[in-house]
């Protein structure tokens, strides 16, 4: 590691939890730091829960973390490391899942 | 007579009402909805181990959502239903669909679409960003997720649903900064003069408006532009006033829109004609009062075909059913029938005042800076599209698609569609109608790359 990257550190959250706190935990890896999860939440709200960004633009390259929540914007496709695409807000949070959002990650490095 | 194959899309209170009245006459219908769960977006059931009442979930709607889930559940076994399952085309007599990661064809000789709506949105300066999401969006987050979009939300839209979220996550514990209405005060007289068709809805927004003043939660109307300021992320909503002052205010989400527009694309693609429609500034499926269609066999239901909510919405999936059956050859009771048409009547009514009191904001989309993002999914400006208007020469929507891209990219301009024909008008200084709408093209939302071509399967 030679540069450290200032945004190395999480960024806070964009979602807020107000309800419903009190289910399972599931464990997931986002731009390869650990990161937890509750079961039932989509892959959108445990992103958001725990960061402010879903993925970059491929245009403007700039972050994107969804709009519709409901499947009409097609705004929240997140890559997983296996180099599949998921609609982050219908997909369903499972343990171990890997995922890249193009923030950066611990080493410093980006991963988008 | 073989009993008809029928297919009914969509799981909500139209679906859900429609498969109900086919499963009565002895019919075994496919429903394909692409949620997991039946209930469409406003009674969308919570994930398997969530907690909280329908009386905290649906509020004043908490029975109807029961008697909704309910009357779905009674229909287990006497339908074929195929939940996570997306509907992307209709070919001949198939529907396709995608479940799974797999294809498939679903043969039918009658078809019911009952495809819901999603939001009306306004683009504005900065709404790309992280934080802002659409009103149904983030009414998504709490009712289905638990979650507030923000630490700290900003409302900005017009429509029933403003205030109706605002409270919802007022009520909810959530930071709630303000709420801009884009409406005139004109507007809320003309929402006033809807009120002898159906007081019980208007006392409730007046319930909502209420219920946020209470807690001491600014709400403004008149609002005329709103921009969302941040580099990485929202940290600002700024705004002008219906007096022309410039205000800031701070927070880290905002929820926006100005009502909804119905998901028409898969009627579209299954031959059904569409119409402009001055009220809500946008083409409609043509349906006759009982949701037959042009179309020998298709019927629309619910706000798929046009927005009238989702008590209407039951009305109108039942009555798509009698149709059907009707055209089937089935008797159909004429005393059941004239009362359903009586309720759809009196629904129209209200839904009618509410299109004139809450109309897409075309002059304000229209003024949507040049530097601004017109398309979110390919970060096209509204400035490119109106240089295409005069230095290409493009004067309908499609043409101008071809030359920008704008409409093209994965939403299929479900987002940006209402502003870019109003941006598109305007520029070319012709009515709206004139410009032309986005032709809708199969798949009607992506899918993924099959590794197998699609199986034909009958119900």
């Amino acid at each position: 590691m030679s540069k450290p990257d200032p945004r190395a550190t999480p960024e806070p959250p964009l979602f807020r939890r107000l309800a419903e706190t009190g289910r399972e935990t599931v464990a997931l890896v986002v731009d390869g730091r650990p990161v937890e999860a509750l079961a039932g939440d989509s892959l959108l709200t445990a992103l958001l829960a725990n960061g402010a960004r879903l993925r970059v633009n491929e245009f403007d390259g700039r972050p994107r973390a969804g709009f519709c929540l409901m499947g009409a914007c097609q705004d929240c496709w997140v890559r997983l490391e296996d180099g599949r695409s998921l609609r982050a807000c219908a997909t369903p949070v499972a343990e171990g899942m890997r995922v890249l959002t193009g923030a950066a990650a611990p080493d410093g490095t980006t991963t988008r | 007579m073989s009993a008809p194959r029928i297919v009914i899309v969509g799981a909500g209170p139209a679906g859900t009402r429609a498969a109900e009245a086919l499963v009565a006459r002895g019919l075994r219908p496919v429903v394909i909805d692409e949620a997991p769960a039946s209930g469409g977006q406003i009674y969308r059931r919570p994930p398997a181990g969530f907690t909280r009442s329908g009386r905290a979930l649906h509020g004043f709607e908490a029975a109807r959502a029961r008697r909704l889930h309910a009357a779905f559940d009674a229909l287990a076994g006497a339908i074929d239903y195929r939940p996570d399952t997306l509907a992307w085309n209709v070919a001949g007599s198939a529907v396709h669909v995608v479940h799974d990661g797999r294809h498939a064809a679903i043969a039918h000789d009658r078809l019911i679409i009952a495809s819901g709506a999603f939001d009306r949105v306004l683009p504005f300066p900065g709404w790309t960003l992280p934080g802002v999401f659409s009103l149904g969006g983030a009414q998504v987050a709490l009712k289905h997720q638990g979650c507030a979009i923000g630490e700290r939300v900003a409302f900005a839209g017009s429509g029933p649903l403003l205030y109706l979220v605002a409270w919802q996550y007022a009520k909810a514990g959530a930071d709630v900064a303000l709420v801009l209405d884009g409406a005139s005060p004109a507007a809320r007289r003309r929402m006033l003069a809807a009120l002898p068709t159906a007081p019980a809805r208007i006392a409730k927004g007046a319930w909502y408006l209420a219920g946020l003043r209470v807690r001491g939660i600014p709400v403004i109307s008149g609002v005329r532009a709103v921009a969302a300021r941040g580099d990485e992320r929202v940290t600002m909503l700024a705004w002008r006033d219906g007096k022309g002052r410039e205000r800031e205010t701070a927070c880290d989400a905002i929820a926006t829109g100005h009502g909804l527009a119905p998901e028409t694309r898969l009627a579209e693609i299954a031959g059904c004609p569409l119409a402009f429609d001055p009220d809500v500034r946008d083409w409609l499926p043509m349906t006759d009062g009982d949701g037959r269609t042009p179309v020998e066999g298709l019927y629309l239901a619910g706000d798929g075909a046009r927005i009238a909510g989702a008590d209407a919405s039951e009305v109108a999936g039942t009555l798509a059913a009698l149709a059907l059956l009707a055209d089937c050859g089935f008797a159909v009771d004429r005393a059941r029938l004239a009362r359903l048409r009586r309720a759809r009547a009196r629904l129209d009514r209200f839904r009618r005042a509410m299109e004139r009191a809450f109309p897409y904001p075309g002059d304000l989309a229209a003024a949507l800076p040049d530097d601004a993002l017109l398309c979110r999914c390919e970060a096209i400006t509204a400035g490119a599209l109106r240089a295409a208007a005069s230095e290409a020469d493009a004067g309908e929507i499609n043409r101008a698609k071809a030359l920008t891209r704008v409409g093209m990219g994965r939403c299929q301009g479900r987002l940006c569609g209402p502003a870019a024909r109003e941006i598109l008008a305007a520029a070319r200084g012709v009515a709206l109608a004139r410009v032309g709408r986005l032709r809708a093209q199969a798949p009607a939302r992506p899918v993924p790359f099959a590794t197998e071509p699609p199986a034909e399967t009958g119900p």
